[in-house]
């Protein structure tokens, strides 16, 4: 008998019982949470299961969400059974301040560089991961980029030092330009006199 | 000592017997900007650190303040071999998540530019191989029919590399008679030049010496490694997202999953040219099916959804309807619905994933590619240990690393 979602959820529930939360189904693919210290215990009774058989990682990555008080990063992995064609999707969330998530390394090589991608770009710090250092982004970097708090550049900005272009105004020496977007009050007072 | 404090070097690497090479970020030899330090003891691979990043340009934080339509222009630059299996695949995610039907026809007309920018794809990476085994000949050959593909991607979309074509729901205008023309052109004298290429290649000596047992991998290590797309099938595991997960109406068609045995650059190169004639073949019965459309139907290149598809031009200034489409779409003031998707496609280099989050914004919330390249291209010290430094540059030209992909 071909795999579904509800013999998937009334094998995981009959393992793990109700630690595994926010049951969903968007676009017909079987999502579910749990507490992140149980993430490689359910990553590994999915792989080993004789039934379930959810041997490859497809997709591992981080989201933000700002709002969620204590459980600011999530940490989500797309699962596919190649056996029986089905993909679910797994979620753990975390603390910002202290991200530590154990890593997926020792069972999946794919995720090697995928933790480490996630790493890069929202902090998650994957305890256990062989080579824990940023991939892309250059490694002098001090903040994680794709966090909220980092918005991108308002397009309408003007305080840029770029007549080249025909936009905004020039500054003096000793002005110092904002980071990230943000635009500093020092530079707000230089856009005033502009 | 002076000359060394500025470049970093792996720890212990003056005193020891080995020699650290670095192979990139802009040596000719791969074919991308990303670099590997070889430690080689003589010829002999030891141990190699993969590093990459240096174009990345950080799609998925752009695409967050992105209305859909615009992002279609960030996935061109992921694969640029194959831009069209990008724009494709993101225009069917927003389909998914929008809940748009594709009519029959739009779906036709997708496969037959899938199909083309699958064979420019393998074209490119079995020609490479050739390249640099030493053999140019086939690599200058078969240019002027990847031109030919061009050239019908220009006649339907206006560009060539970068190729922004289709929109969410269908196309931006219909196929012109040019386009059948010269896809017909492509469907008749195709077929010789890729014959011809196999007998440059497929049962030459030297191409054979050169590439049997190099870089191999097992079925079990490949899935391990996330492989996928002609890379995994190399290895011996059918999967294959047109298949499994079908998009576009693949359901539609009659063709096979070609798969190789050891994964070796040679099954690579196998597998990629038989897959450039089930492209073939796919190319020619989506095109008797589209032939098959007549009267009203015939005309149709997308779906009906004022919302996100733009209005004629001259409708805009006639219609009022139409133009406040035109300006709420090209705004990009369309809300869209709150949810979450993976949708798949299969690109040149396998499974080209769009995780899309929306919490109901203009914008996506979160944005994630999931770029087979960067995925596979961790297995590349495995593959290569223990090898000739030749044949390591054989192997990354035949795993098809796509710096664009790999970085996004």
């Amino acid at each position: 008998m071909a795999l579904s979602n509800g013999i998937i959820k009334s094998r995981l529930t009959e393992k793990f019982g109700d630690q595994l939360i926010d049951w969903e189904e968007p676009y017909g693919m079987l999502t579910f949470s749990a507490s992140k210290d149980l993430n490689l215990k359910i990553l590994q009774f999915l792989f080993d299961d004789p039934e379930l058989k959810f041997k490859f990682l497809t997709d591992l990555t981080a989201v933000h969400y700002p709002d969620r008080k204590c459980e600011e990063l999530a940490v989500v992995y797309h699962l596919h059974n190649l056996i029986d064609n089905i993909r679910i999707r797994f979620k753990v969330f975390t603390d910002i301040l202290k991200p530590d998530v154990f890593s997926a390394t020792a069972l999946y090589q794919s995720a090697n560089w995928m933790e480490r991608e996630a790493y890069d770009f929202y902090g998650v710090n994957f305890v256990g991961h062989p080579n824990l250092i940023r991939i892309q982004n250059v490694e002098e970097m001090e903040y994680f980029p794709q966090r909220k708090e980092y918005p991108l550049e308002e397009q309408s900005r003007i305080d840029k030092d770029d007549e080249m272009f025909g936009r905004g105004g020039s500054f003096g020496p000793g002005n110092e330009r904002s980071y990230h977007g943000t635009i500093s009050d020092d530079d707000k007072e230089a856009m005033k006199k502009n | 000592m002076q000359t060394t404090e500025h470049i970093k070097l792996p720890a212990g690497s003056l005193g020891k017997h080995t020699t650290t090479l670095n192979l990139g970020p802009t040596h000719p030899a791969t074919h991308g900007v990303f670099q590997n330090i070889l430690e080689l003891d003589g010829e002999r691979i030891v141990d190699a650190v993969q590093t990459v990043g240096y174009i990345h340009r950080a799609f998925e934080k752009i695409a967050e303040r992105r209305p859909l339509y615009q992002i279609t222009t960030l996935t061109d630059r992921m694969n640029y071999c194959s831009s069209p299996i990008n724009n494709m695949g993101w225009h069917i995610t927003c389909e998914r998540l929008l809940k748009i039907e594709t009519p029959k026809r739009v779906d036709y007309l997708r496969v037959i530019i899938m199909e083309l920018a699958r064979i420019s794809d393998h074209l490119i990476c079995n020609s490479i191989v050739g390249v640099d085994t030493g053999a140019y000949t086939g690599f200058l050959y078969v240019m002027q029919y990847r031109e030919l593909i061009y050239e019908i991607y220009e006649e339907v979309c206006g560009s060539r590399l970068t190729t922004n074509i289709g929109r969410i729901g269908g196309f931006e205008r219909n196929f012109t008679p040019t386009a059948f023309e010269r896809l017909e052109k492509f469907i008749k004298e195709w077929p010789v030049v890729l014959r011809e290429f196999e007998n440059l290649f497929t049962r030459n000596r030297i191409f054979m010496e050169r590439t049997i047992g190099v870089g191999p991998i097992s079925a079990e290590r490949a899935l391990n490694y996330g492989f996928t797309g002609p890379n995994l099938r190399a290895a011996g595991v059918d999967y294959d997202v047109r298949v499994h997960t079908p998009y576009s109406s693949y359901q539609d068609f009659k063709f096979t999953i070609p798969v190789g045995t050891t994964g070796d650059c040679y099954d690579r190169y196998l597998v990629r040219n038989s897959e450039m004639w089930q492209s073939l073949e796919l190319i020619k019965q989506a095109y008797k099916k589209v032939q098959e459309f007549k009267g009203a139907e015939s005309e149709v290149y997308h779906a009906d959804v004022p919302e996100y598809y733009l209005p004629d031009k001259k409708d805009v200034y006639t219609k009022m309807e139409a133009l406040i489409y035109h300006f709420k779409i090209i705004m990009g003031e369309t809300n869209i619905p709150a949810g979450e998707i993976y949708s798949a496609v299969e690109g040149g280099n396998g499974e080209l994933g769009f995780y899309l989050i929306s919490d109901g914004g203009r914008t996506p919330y979160r944005l994630h590619f999931r770029r087979p390249c960067f995925i596979y291209y961790q297995a590349f010290t495995e593959l290569i240990k223990g090898g000739m430094l030749s044949d390591a540059v054989i192997t990354m030209s035949s795993l098809n690393i796509i710096a664009g992909e790999m970085d996004a």
